[in-house]
C-alpha cells in the first residue's frame, strides 16, 4: 500500500477496494497470494474450498456466518469461537496448505505428530 | 459544458471540465507509454477514467466482486509512529497497533517492522523484532509479514564503512564509485539474508522487501540476490517493493542474470523480481506534482497494466503518498485516493495494493 494518515490512506483504500480481511475471505486469499496465485486464481480456489461463489468472498454478510460455522476466526469477539493460532491451523487444513506459525506449533506440541499435547 | 472540482498532483484543488479531464487521461498515458515503450490505456479505460474524474462524487470504488488484497508496508507506524510516516502517535504499542488493523480496519494482511524500518539499524535488536512476531502469530488470523528496507544508503559514509559514491562521483572517480557500491552491496545482501532467515524461523508469513532501489541498480541487484536466497532456502515467500519507477542507474553496469539494471522500468523489473523467486511484486509510479490527478492516475494505470498483463504473481502496485496517482500530501483526500484505488484495479488490473 504506502505511507500516509491512517484515515486518509489504509482506511480509504480498505474502503475502495479491499476484500476485508477476517470481516470476509480477505485473509484467506491473501494467504494464496502468497502462494503466487494472481487474483482470480486466488479467490477461485478460496471458493472452492469454503463452498462459496467467488462473489460471497468479499461479502460480509455471507462470511460472517461462513466463517462461525468453519470456527476459522470472526472480526468481531465471541467467545468460544477459535482465536489466533487455533483459527490458523484450521484454516491450514481447509485450505490444504502450510502456515509457517503452526507448523511451527506442531514442532513445538508435538501435535502434527499425534503425541499428546 | 459542467466542470469538476478535482485536484493536482499536490492534493490542490482545481476545476476541469470534462473534455479537459479527458485530455490529460489521454496525456498522462501516452507519458507512461512513450518513456516505458508500453501500450497507452484503450479507449474503453480511458472513458472509465473520464467517468470517474468527471463525477462530482466523493468516494469512488471498485466493482462488488473486484475487491483485491491489500499488503501494508511501513508496519504500524501510520498508527505509532511521527510525521516521517504521515504517523500519529497514537498512545498504543506495535502489538495492539497490529490487532487493530486486523480488527477495526479489516486489513487483508498486516506487517511487523522496526520503526526506523532500514535493515540495518533493525539487525541490532533483532530479538526484540521476533518476540513481537512470535506473540502476534499466537493472537492474529491474518497473514503477518516482517518488513524493512534495505536501504542501502546507510552503508555509506557518514552513516556506514564504505566510501560514498555521491562524494566520489562528482570527483570523475567513476571506478571507485562503483567499486564502493559493488563492496557495499555484498554488505546489504549479507544483512538482508540474515535479517530474512531471523523471520523464517519465527514463524512469520512472508518477509517485505520495502522501498527497493532507492539507491539505484546496487541495491536492486543486492535485494534480488537476497530474495533468490530466501525464496529458495526457506518456506517464507518474499515481496519485493519497489522506491521509484525507474532503477537509477547510480553504477550502471550492473546485471542481474545477464540483464542490465539501470534504467529499468515496471513491466521490466518485474520479469527479474519474479525469476528470483518472488511471491509479490509491488511496482511504483511517481506523481508530477505540478500535473493533475487525472494525468497522474492515467499514467500509473498505464505502467501497471504492462506489469500486470505479462505478471505470473500478484502484483500490488504501490499507492502510497506521491505514487501510484495519489497526491504528493502528508494528509491524503479520500477523493483521490479511492479514485486511484479503484484505478490500479479496475483498469491496472493489480491484484492488490
Amino acid at each position: 500500500m504506502g505511507t500516509g494518515d491512517p484515515n486518509g490512506m489504509g482506511m480509504a483504500h480498505a474502503l475502495a477496494s479491499s476484500m476485508g480481511g477476517i470481516k470476509t475471505a480477505g485473509d484467506l486469499v491473501a494467504r494464496m497470494q502468497l502462494r503466487k496465485m494472481r487474483l482470480n486464481e486466488a479467490k477461485q480456489y478460496v471458493a472452492e474450498k469454503l463452498g462459496v461463489s467467488v462473489l460471497d468472498l468479499s461479502d460480509s454478510t455471507v462470511m460472517r456466518t461462513v466463517r462461525e460455522e468453519l470456527d476459522i476466526g470472526v472480526v468481531t469477539a465471541v467467545p468460544g469461537l477459535a482465536k489466533g493460532l487455533e483459527a490458523k491451523a484450521r484454516i491450514a487444513d481447509l485450505l490444504d496448505i502450510h502456515i509457517n506459525s503452526v507448523e511451527r506449533l506442531k514442532a513445538k506440541t508435538g501435535l502434527g505428530a499425534g503425541a499428546p499435547a | 459544458m459542467s466542470k469538476t472540482v478535482t485536484r493536482m498532483g499536490d492534493g490542490s484543488s482545481v476545476v476541469l471540465s470534462r473534455d479537459e479531464i479527458r485530455r490529460e487521461v489521454v496525456e498522462g498515458s501516452e507519458a507512461a507509454a512513450v518513456k516505458a515503450k508500453i501500450p497507452a490505456l484503450e479507449e474503453n479505460e480511458v472513458d472509465y477514467l473520464v467517468d470517474m474524474f468527471a463525477s462530482p462524487m466523493r468516494m469512488w470504488s471498485v466493482e462488488r466482486g473486484h475487491e483485491a488484497v491489500m499488503t501494508k508496508d511501513g508496519g504500524t507506524n501510520t498508527l505509532i509512529s511521527s510525521r516521517l510516516s504521515s504517523g500519529i502517535a497514537a498512545p498504543i504499542g506495535r502489538e495492539t497497533a497490529v490487532r487493530l488493523f486486523e480488527r477495526a480496519f479489516a486489513f487483508d494482511s498486516m506487517e511487523v517492522g522496526h520503526i526506523d524500518y532500514s535493515v540495518k539499524p533493525s539487525k541490532f535488536i533483532v530479538s526484540v523484532e521476533q518476540e513481537h512476531m512470535e506473540l502476534l502469530q499466537h493472537t492474529t488470523v491474518f497473514p503477518l509479514f516482517y518488513g524493512f528496507m534495505p536501504n542501502l544508503g546507510l552503508y555509506y559514509r557518514p552513516d556506514g564503512q564504505f566510501e560514498n559514491p555521491s562524494d566520489l562521483l562528482p570527483l570523475g572517480k567513476i571506478d571507485a564509485a562503483r567499486r564502493t557500491q559493488e563492496e557495499a552491496l555484498e554488505a546489504c545482501h549479507d544483512d538482508v539474508v540474515w535479517q530474512s532467515r531471523m523471520f523464517a524461523e519465527t514463524g512469520a508469513d512472508a518477509i517485505n522487501y520495502d522501498t527497493v532501489a532507492s539507491t539505484g541498480d546496487a541495491e536492486f541487484l543486492a535485494t534480488l540476490r537476497a530474495t533468490r536466497t530466501i525464496s529458495s532456502e526457506t518456506d517464507m515467500p518474499v515481496e519485493v517493493s519497489m522506491a521509484a519507477e525507474m532503477v537509477l542507474g547510480f553504477h550502471g553496469e550492473l546485471e542481474y542474470e545477464g540483464t542490465r539494471l539501470a534504467g529499468l522500468w515496471p513491466h521490466q523489473q518485474m520479469k527479474l523480481v519474479e525469476r528470483a523467486g518472488a511471491a509479490i511484486f509491488g511496482p511504483v509510479v511517481n506523481n508530477n506534482s505540478k500535473k493533475s490527478c487525472a494525468w497522474n492516475v492515467a499514467r500509473a494505470a498505464t505502467f501497471v497494466k504492462a506489469c500486470t498483463a505479462e505478471a505470473t504473481i500478484p502484483i500490488h502496485p504501490n499507492v502510497g503518498n506521491g505514487v501510484g496517482g495519489v497526491p504528493m500530501f502528508e494528509v491524503s483526500p479520500l477523493d483521490m485516493v479511492s479514485r486511484a484505488s479503484a484505478a490500479m484495479i479496475e483498469i491496472g488490473k493489480a491484484d492488490g495494493l
